[in-house]
């Protein structure tokens, strides 16, 4: 029986054409290294935001404080309604009021839609570069996290939409008693509803594995590489997920109960 | 002292390029634990092509770990468990009696299956084809300390060339990435005196033919466990490092550095 062979080898059929190069920095874009890179830039400034949002939402346990307004007088209003009045007065009055905050806004959607297209044309190459293995595989470094990076993308895609539908927008699964700028009172109607309650503690699980994958795997990505500080690199992200799963966890377990709540 | 293993074999038999392949079940028994893993394969093919049976096809060559040519998913590993070991390093001491074996092809859609456990690896030549050597002018060799390499340098470049081009770093990636591969090729040359003049063409070359037939890097880190040669993942960054420094360089401005 003769030997098959074959009459091209597989080099001479890519899986993609090479397509002609765009001016400088598109050409970037175009290559998955390049997508690499816009991911893992992405992800810092979303991460930033994350860090941010955290930390900003710690105010909810200042509760009531006494605060000076803009007319001059003395009134009682909750420390983080302040800090969200604050955020939209940022830079007044070199900008007008929400200028700041909106460029803000805008700089973090156009990261998320850059690492949203990325992710989705990333899967989409290496899905089509894949043979999947007919008997189970036996995964030696590849953890959970690295796994279900894109099952935890959409995860918090989803998360987001419902995120802001309950406390920005007012609409879908907010509470009755929604209220614009009436931040810690939205927080505690919206997350002293258990089921509310659980859908975020569920998210912000799958934000953490998603952020315990992302936060080491840019530096990868990026090229920032040095040995002495390659061994630090797991327990960043590690602590990274850590910090931001207590305190975003936190919340909806205060509201539940009983420690955040309204007179 | 040598003991004697009866294995229960789960192989993947395959006619040809395009044919149906499926997991076919052969019992070893009466196999040292002195034997290596392809010195068990060729027991069984023996007793096959003796029972007039089609033996089992696999790829090897030097079984000494440097040539590249063996290379198979054993038990959902490439190489097998055993750590920077090639397949024909793999002792059958490492198991133990009674064990069921699964024996897979590499499968990526860059590395379509020949026969049985045999694929055609030709796109990691072309990454080569691209870039992996230097243009040199050939002649008399250079004095070997004509050039100065510091211990390190040398050190890193020869890591970096331990490659054997096997493509288990492919096989074990969940997204058939080429990045370790290349990677290595790339840094071996890229992080020497003698591979400075063609640094960055060589690195778009390679990593944009790799990108024609691989999947990209989700740095899960696979291929380096999956690797014989235990090659570092930091050479993935390295690369990285000097593709978007070859982007953002404008070569016909590089007489400027």
């Amino acid at each position: 029986m003769a030997a098959p062979t074959l009459a091209k080898n597989s080099a001479d059929t890519p899986l993609r054409k090479k397509r002609r190069e765009l001016p400088f920095p598109l050409n970037l874009y175009q290559t998955a290294v390049g997508k690499k890179w816009v991911m893992a830039l992405t992800g810092i400034m979303l991460l930033g935001f994350v860090v941010f949002h955290m930390v900003g939402n710690l105010k909810v346990y200042l509760g009531e404080v006494q605060h000076l307004s803009p007319e001059g007088e003395y009134v009682t209003d909750y420390d983080i309604n302040i800090y969200g009045e604050f955020l939209r007065d940022l830079l007044v009055p070199l900008l007008p009021r929400t200028y700041l905050l909106w460029i803000l806004r805008l700089g973090l959607i156009a990261a998320f839609a850059l690492h949203l297209h990325s992710a989705i044309s990333l899967s989409k190459m290496n899905l089509e570069s894949n043979n999947r293995y007919e008997s189970k595989r036996d995964w030696v470094a590849a953890n959970f996290a690295s796994r279900s990076m894109r099952w935890t993308g959409p995860i918090i895609f989803l998360y987001l939409l419902f995120h802001l539908a309950d406390l920005t927008w007012g609409v879908g699964a907010a509470s009755s008693e929604w209220e614009r700028g009436e931040v810690y009172q939205n927080l505690v109607h919206s997350m002293s509803r258990p089921g509310i309650a659980i859908v975020y503690i569920v998210c912000n699980v799958a934000l953490c594995v998603h952020i315990f994958h992302g936060a080491y795997s840019m530096f990868q990505s990026l090229g920032i590489n040095n040995p002495v500080y390659n061994q630090l690199r797991r327990g960043f992200a590690a602590g990274l997920a850590l910090l931001i799963l207590v305190g975003n966890l936190s919340f909806p377990i205060a509201i539940l109960a009983g420690i955040v709540d309204l007179p | 002292m040598s003991k004697i293993l009866n294995l229960t074999l789960q192989v993947w038999r395959q006619a040809g390029p395009n044919k149906p392949g499926t997991f076919e079940t052969y019992q070893a028994n009466g196999i040292s634990d002195d034997a290596s893993f392809l010195e068990m394969l060729d027991i069984v093919n023996e007793r096959l092509i003796a029972d007039n049976k089609i033996p089992i096809e696999f790829p090897h060559d030097c079984r000494e770990g440097i040539c590249g040519t063996c290379g198979v998913m054993i038990n959902g590993q490439a190489h097998g468990h055993e750590r920077g070991t090639a397949t024909c390093q793999l002792h059958m001491r490492k198991f133990s009696d009674g064990d069921t074996i699964v024996v897979e092809p590499w499968r990526a859609k860059a590395f379509p299956i020949v026969r049985d456990l045999v694929v055609d690896r030709s796109p990691l030549d072309a990454v080569i084809a691209a870039g992996g050597f230097i243009t040199a002018p050939t002649g008399t060799a250079n004095d070997a300390n004509d050039i100065r390499i510091p211990k390190e340098v040398a050190d890193s470049a020869m890591d970096a060339a331990a490659c054997i081009g096997c493509g288990a770093c492919v096989a074990a990636c969940p997204n058939s990435a080429g990045q370790l591969f290349t990677s290595a090729k790339i840094w071996h040359l890229n992080s020497l005196p003698q591979g400075q003049a063609e640094r960055y063409k060589r690195t778009e070359a390679m990593v944009e033919t790799m990108e024609q037939f691989f999947g990209s890097c989700t740095n899960h880190g696979e291929c380096s466990e999956a690797c014989p040669k235990e090659i570092s993942l930091d050479f993935i960054a390295y690369m990285n490092r000097d593709y978007i420094k070859a982007k953002v360089k404008n070569r016909r401005l590089a007489s400027q550095s």
